[in-house]
């Protein structure tokens, strides 16, 4: 290659990085939103004792075919600012929760309501305040926190027109754990298992972008072997997801074959992927600069995996798209058009399916998607049968990924340091000593997660210790967009839009 | 119609027959602890280990324990350890009824066995119906409830299923850790299974808090009143560690 690939990281030296006014930080995310930038991120933290008191902000932006764009601001304790969502609505969750988490109260936001009762609001769920609709025929419908099936907890009030849905609210923060306050309580190259706790359904995605960051703060670039077993784990977690939300929407239209196949599918690949790390969900396969070896043995064990999964994937995927009842149901069904996804600044697979292509493994690709970038798809009718479609088409794309790779003997794939391999407790690899951070630096990593982009971003103080992390998964973006999906549909279209979309509860509230 | 049937020709007969004698390869399971003595005045295991699993008593012969309801089977303290005493090998037989009971060590390598219940087999041993709560959880345990009745290990075969409704239910499956903003709905479903009732707590979180445990977000009190009767380790728990634990409490011959 002739020249570095955009990595999916942007590191900062805070001694010397402006900090703005918050007027001056709004306008600049809105000059670089009306030039198409993406809004990644919007986040803050408290001052730290060695700074002026009040709030700091970050804004992170992805400019087209450009690398990440940080931004920082300083406001005063408590301040309002004009809010980014009057002229950007894809802001409003972001601005929720910096209000939520730090004070700042953003000027006309119209839906200025908690994102998950973190701190001081814990266990205050029963006083949401709930949009009303009022009239005649006019009723509501409240469903949650604990669902019918095994499915993870959140509350959702329909609110209906006879049995026409004509606004849904949803109400998260059921999941929440405290998981950025825990990053700050151990040394950092101890945390991987925790961050892989995060959001248990992606714990490659969530490990590999914590451990981006932090190998970048202490200045260690891993091997590229490294970096492909990483992407290897990372497309069979993908595949995994994949399955198991097409598997869902087959048993929530009752159709049992589909269903069943693509959960023996499944199985498949996340047995395969507890072979290569110890764990079906993938924990252990990424450690501090390290990585899964897939020596020959299991390089062949994977590629037998999937050449007989993929196959069978393709098939079940023409019969479940023939079937004229699962056309009936999912076509025309919770849209989410281009431009209500694009306004809504929803991400990731869900956007796809929108017609919007973004995708991180594209954009921000690193060593490895660089070199072999997995294939592109997207749709355009935005509806249930969409975002199946879309599924299909990227766990398919992910399969031949897969195969391609593991093919490919040239990628060396066992030449990685292991997250196991034992270490003298001295030694200045792996998960022991060694791993001084950079003081007053921030590193914000992204990986293109099943459901779109994971963001950590870790700052660290003038001591090298972490003095502040940041995590955001796709879906709290995202759920809005499904709120907004089920708009003028029929209360008994909920489970079949929910799942389509398949967004993480605990994501949203960490 | 032929598409349907090639499809259902692929998809075979994927049941496991026998459950108990399942082995998952490749599983990061029970940890092991070789009778070494420890390395003067080290802590690597225990520093390194991300839910306090590790009890370390260094004036003993008996020197390392692990507790299964905190352990996350990360197996980050097998490398670390300069004697390489810990290892960890694939068996899913980890459930106990008590929370002592979960604790290996060297002398103690094994978790006991556990007793079939003669009143729960009467009652249970031929339908057994469970309404999931998720507390706290991150989707991985309750992926992996999900995956106790698919095609695999389809506990169903043995009435076991998991239903909508906690007053069809004969118990709860908690999952998570149990926090403040979910504390309240688990005691209403609880409160909404009739009596007799079972609680069995899947997953290190829903033991222990697994590495959510000192989050001050946690509000465990629930755990404390009502004990669970199984305890299913492991992050997520696999589900062949709850399926065998189970057929042993409730004497289901398999």
């Amino acid at each position: 290659m002739t020249h570095t690939p955009r990595q999916a990281w942007a590191q900062v030296d805070l001694k010397t990085f402006p900090l703005l006014s918050t007027s001056e930080l709004v306008a600049q995310c809105i000059q670089g939103l009306e030039a198409n930038f993406v809004l990644i991120s919007w986040f803050g933290r408290a001052a730290l004792a060695t700074e002026p008191a009040g709030v700091v902000v970050t804004a992170v932006l992805l400019p087209p075919g450009q690398p990440l764009v940080l931004l920082r601001g300083h406001a005063q304790p408590g301040a309002h600012y004009p809010s980014l969502t009057a002229s950007f609505a894809g802001a409003q969750i972001f601005e929720r929760e910096l209000w939520e988490q730090t004070g700042l109260v953003p000027d006309g936001h119209p839906w200025l309501k908690p994102v998950r009762y973190e701190g001081a609001r814990q266990g205050r769920m029963g006083e949401y305040p709930f949009f009303k609709v009022r009239g005649a025929e006019v009723h509501e419908v409240g469903v949650g926190p604990i669902h019918a099936g095994v499915i993870e907890p959140g509350h959702f009030r329909f609110m209906c027109h006879g049995e026409r849905v004509h606004h849904l609210e949803i109400q998260l923060g059921y999941q929440h754990r405290g998981v950025e306050a825990l990053l700050l309580k151990k040394p950092p190259q101890h945390l991987t298992p925790l961050v892989e706790s995060m959001v248990g359904d992606s714990a490659v995605a969530y490990a590999w972008a914590f451990n981006s960051g932090l190998e970048s703060l202490t200045n260690r670039p891993v091997a590229l072997a490294t970096i492909a077993s990483r992407a290897i784990g990372l497309e069979l977690e993908r595949l995994a997801i994949h399955l198991s939300t097409l598997g869902g929407l087959a048993t929530d239209t009752a159709y049992l074959q589909a269903a069943a196949t693509y959960g023996r599918l499944r199985t498949a690949i996340i047995n395969a992927s507890q072979r290569a790390c110890g764990n079906r969900f993938g924990r252990g396969w990424i450690r501090p600069g390290a990585a899964a070896p897939i020596g020959e043995p299991l390089r062949q064990d994977l590629l037998a995996t999937l050449a007989a999964f993929l196959p069978d994937f393709v098939q079940v995927n023409t019969l479940m798209r023939s079937s004229r009842s699962v056309q009936a149901r999912f076509q025309g069904v919770g849209t989410l058009t281009t431009q209500a996804a694009l306004d809504l600044g929803v991400t990731g697979v869900v956007a796809r399916a929108s017609g919007v292509a973004l995708d991180l493994r594209h954009s921000l690709p690193g060593a490895v998607y660089a070199a072999f970038a997995p294939a592109a798809h997207t749709e355009t009718s935005g509806d249930c049968w969409a975002r199946m479609s879309q599924r299909m088409q990227e766990a398919q794309a992910s399969a031949q990924w897969l195969i391609d790779r593991l093919a490919d003997t040239a990628l060396n794939l066992a030449d990685t340091p292991a997250p196991f391999a034992p270490l003298a407790p001295s030694a200045p690899g792996g998960c022991s000593g060694g791993w001084s951070l950079t003081p007053q630096a921030l590193c914000v990593s992204l990986v293109e997660g099943v459901r779109g982009p994971v963001l950590l971003a870790l700052e660290t103080d003038a001591s090298g210790q972490l003095a502040h992390a940041k995590v955001q998964d796709p879906s709290l973006a995202n759920w809005y967009g499904e709120a907004f999906a089920l708009r003028g549909q029929a209360i008994s279209d909920f489970p079949i839009c929910n799942k389509s979309f398949d967004l993480s509860y605990c994501g949203n509230d960490l | 119609m032929f598409q349907t049937l090639a499809v259902r020709k692929a998809q075979g007969t994927q049941y496991i027959a026998d459950l108990r004698a399942a082995q998952p390869s490749g599983f990061r399971g029970k940890p092991v602890i070789a009778t070494d003595a420890c390395a003067p005045n080290c802590r690597a295991c225990a520093d390194i280990c991300p839910s306090n699993a590790i009890q370390l008593n260094a004036s003993t012969a008996d020197a390392v324990a692990i507790d299964l309801g905190r352990c996350v089977l990360c197996g980050d303290c097998a490398p670390v350890c300069p004697s390489q005493k810990i290892s960890f090998n694939n068996d899913v037989k980890l459930c106990a009824t008590t929370r002592r009971g979960l604790v290996v060590s060297a002398a103690h390598p094994n978790i006991d066995p556990i007793a079939v219940s003669a009143a729960l087999k009467k009652r249970f041993g031929r339908s057994l119906k469970l309404r999931s709560v998720s507390a706290g959880g991150c989707n991985g345990c309750e992926m992996e409830v999900n995956a106790w009745g698919n095609v695999n290990f389809d506990i169903g075969r043995y009435g076991i299923d998991l239903v909508a409704s906690p007053r069809h239910a004969d118990g709860i499956v908690l999952t998570g850790v149990v926090n403040r903003n979910m504390m309240d709905a688990l005691q209403i479903a609880w409160q909404a299974v009739p009596e007799p009732k079972l609680l069995i707590a899947v997953g290190a979180c829903a033991i222990s808090g697994g590495v959510f445990a000192e989050s001050e977000t946690l509000a465990r009190e629930f755990m404390d009143q009502y004990p669970p009767t199984l305890y299913v380790p492991g992050c997520p728990a696999h589900p062949l560690t709850f399926i065998s634990g189970i057929m042993d409490l409730l004497g289901i011959a398999g």
